[in-house]
């Protein structure tokens, strides 16, 4: 493995494990706020976050926790904020769907469908206004097309050619319902080209394949901003909202689930690595191990965090100044 | 109170009013997200596209304003909506169609234009759900002239005041909290109405009036059992419309009581409470008045964790004290009532509901 591949592998693995740990310690009833998994669509964020640096920034929706950490999000301050502990990345006041680290451009999570679009468009603005060369990075589910603010957002974006990715992770449900009951397709580029945005249609479990498309995409930006939609079909692994599988419920046909399971991103990447001869069952046991034991060590952190103090219930409000 | 009656929760009974208005009516639409899906908006809509199919029960894209429009348009065209939002935050995007053209088509168009759709929508409480889950925004619609705002608080009310908001031929919006689906009360089989232009009382008393809306009515019931025990007797108003105001009830209770309290599910600031004690200060309307006093939540968002949602909610805790502190009791009747209360707390968390809660009625 090269550093990349073994950069991708980590990220990978690591947003795995975590979404694992806290859909497995979700009974213990520590973490007390709804949870949006990210377990199955981690290729999406790591593909996509690998080509950027630290001054480029990342929007998110509700399903932030793969956004988070493929930015490098600090993993404690995430797990303290799941626990509503003081060290939370939003001090517990927001819980698992406002994920933030300002500190590596992860700059906000917002659990109101679509609703994140036009603040990162405005971020892309200031970019351009200040003649920054980096660049915004929102994700979104495939419902927050069917918001107006979505399309109010990207024509505002094509029309002042701002530096924003537009990233679509489309696993085909909002909730329980599927896109056939609430779009006439699945190709969203629909969405781009009727704004003159270019755009692209992929598998969203392919890392390698994403890490190079957005790495094409990012150096054109640069040179010539212009916004970008990009989708990536994906799926969820577990329920919509929760720790748990729900497919006893019937709403996903078990031909789709098994095919996606089968194209199961981590899998089709170590597999990949396997086949190359870059990666061994041991080297990959190590490596999980490794994660594991890091991953713990921030769940202990979390668990023997304080609660924020009940003064600062009515702080930041206002700012002072 | 009703022995041998039919007890069913909050939810099963807005189910049931859905049921047999779809039954009675064939131009009755629902339409919301998640409507169709297994989950039925917490039971309220389930299953109900296996029985009307679902170009009836309509599920939708999210599309809040979208859908709202449509539903309007559909209800000048001799349709009856009802559009569902799991959370009253997911209609803040359909402000505009509701202010706009529900409120106003009939004012614009001269009498011309009736816009008879129910809007419900639910207020999220507990587990964490945090800023953007958890608002009492009732206030904020029952601003506005045109749009009916209603509350129910028991199962019995739900279901009538539902069946009531259907037959209006004006936009009714029904504000659910999200614990008062658990309550659990008696309800006719039978389809019925219930008055949607006015307040009820539901426990008559002498010392102190408390007005309460939805979930709050449970707290109020539970406190003043407890103040009942030592010879204080709340007069227990419900509120449940909160527009149109109708004050006249409060305000025969309070001539009798001198004492008011009103607890409600939004921020005290701006909230239910600053219109009623308005009105009545306004219009000298009671005489000699001893106390007024507000329940609400404080000024400042919800926050997810749960050490500090503790000190965000009011329950009867803040009931008591404040009825003790109303009342001026002398402080050994104090001292026993609070160690009376302390001891029959339920031992509940403040992020999932009262075990308690099996409703009052
Ligand atoms: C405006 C608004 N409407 C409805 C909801 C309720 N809601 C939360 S997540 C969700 C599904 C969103 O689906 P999608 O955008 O495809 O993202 P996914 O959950 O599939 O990742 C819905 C409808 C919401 N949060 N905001």
């Amino acid at each position: 493995m090269n550093n990349l591949e073994k950069r991708i592998l980590m990220n990978l693995l690591k947003i795995r494990l975590v979404e694992k740990q806290i859909s497995e310690r979700y009974a213990e009833q520590l973490m007390r706020c709804p949870v949006h998994l990210s377990l199955g669509q981690e290729a999406c964020a790591v593909g996509v976050c690998q080509s950027l640096n630290i001054a480029d920034q990342v929007y998110s929706s509700h399903r932030c926790h793969s956004h988070y950490l493929a930015k490098s999000g600090n993993l404690k301050a995430m797990l303290c904020e799941l626990h509503g502990k003081r060290s939370g990345c939003c001090g517990g006041r927001g819980g698992s769907m406002h994920l933030m680290d300002v500190s590596v451009g992860m700059m906000l999570s917002i659990p109101i469908v679509a609703s994140i679009i036009p603040v990162a468009v405005g971020a892309a603005l200031s970019f351009k206004l200040k003649k920054k060369k980096n660049i915004v990075v929102v994700f979104f589910g495939d419902a927050a097309l069917e918001e107006g603010v979505y399309h109010e957002a990207a024509n505002f974006a094509s029309i002042h050619n701002l530096p924003i990715i537009f990233v679509c992770e489309n696993n085909k449900y909002s909730c329980f319902t599927n896109i056939e009951n609430r779009q006439p397709n699945d190709d969203f580029t629909r969405f781009a080209k009727c704004h003159k945005i270019k755009s692209h249609k992929m598998s969203g479990n392919k890392v390698m394949e994403i890490f190079y498309k957005t790495k094409d995409i990012i150096s054109s930006i640069k040179k010539n901003p212009s916004p970008f939609f990009l989708q990536l079909d994906t799926y969820r692994n577990v329920e919509h909202c929760g720790p748990n599988n729900d497919d006893y419920l019937n709403y996903r046909n078990n031909n789709e689930i098994s095919y996606w399971l089968q194209n199961d991103p981590i899998n089709l990447y170590t597999e990949f690595l396997k086949k190359k001869k870059k990666l061994s069952d041991k080297t990959l046991d190590k490596i999980i191990l490794k994660l594991n034991k890091e991953i713990d060590e921030a769940f202990l952190f979390a668990k023997n965090d304080k609660f924020p103090k009940i003064d600062t219930l009515d702080k930041f409000i206002y700012a002072q100044k | 109170m009703h022995k041998n009656k039919r007890i069913i929760t909050a939810s099963e009974a807005i189910l049931e009013s859905t049921e047999q208005y779809l039954d009675k009516f064939k131009n009755f639409i629902v339409i919301g997200e998640g409507v169709n899906d297994p989950k039925g908006i917490f039971g309220t809509t389930l299953n109900l596209f296996k029985k009307f199919g679902n170009t009836r029960i309509i599920e939708s894209p999210v599309s809040e304003n979208g859908i709202t429009g449509i539903s309007i348009g559909l209800s000048m065209n001799h349709f009856k909506v009802l559009l569902v939002h799991q959370r009253v935050e997911f209609a803040l995007l359909s402000l505009e169609q509701i202010f706009n053209n529900a409120a106003k088509s009939f004012y614009v168009s001269n009498g011309t234009h009736k816009v008879p759709i129910v809007i419900r929508m639910i207020i999220g409480r507990g587990w964490g759900q945090g800023p953007a889950h958890s608002q009492s925004l009732e206030t904020i619609f029952s601003h506005i002239p045109g749009l009916k705002v209603l509350m129910p608080s028991s199962p019995y009310d739900a279901k009538g005041m539902l069946w009531s908001a259907l037959e209006d031929p004006n936009p009714v919006l029904i504000i659910e909290h999200r614990w008062f689906h658990y309550v659990r009360g008696y309800v006719p089989k039978k389809n019925y109405k219930v008055n949607i232009d006015k307040p009820a009382l539901l426990i008559k008393g002498n010392n102190i009036t408390i007005v309460a809306n939805s979930y709050n009515v449970t707290e109020v019931i539970f406190s003043s059992k407890i103040l009942n025990k030592f010879g204080i007797y709340p007069e227990i108003i419900d509120l449940r419309v909160l527009r149109p105001l109708n004050i006249q009830l409060i305000i025969q209770s309070l001539r009798k009581t001198k004492n008011l309290l009103i607890v409600e599910t939004g921020y005290k600031q701006y909230g239910i409470g600053t219109e009623i004690i308005a009105q009545i200060s306004e219009n000298k309307l009671v005489d000699k008045i001893k106390s007024i006093s507000r329940i609400g939540l404080p000024d400042h968002p919800t926050p997810s964790s749960r050490s500090l949602a503790k000190k965000y909610y009011r329950s009867s805790k803040e009931i008591i004290y404040e009825v003790v502190k109303q009342l001026n009791l002398n402080l050994e009747l104090k001292k026993k009532i609070i160690s009376y209360y302390k001891k029959k707390l339920p031992s509940t968390k403040v992020d999932v509901p009262n075990p308690e809660f099996k409703g009052p009625f």
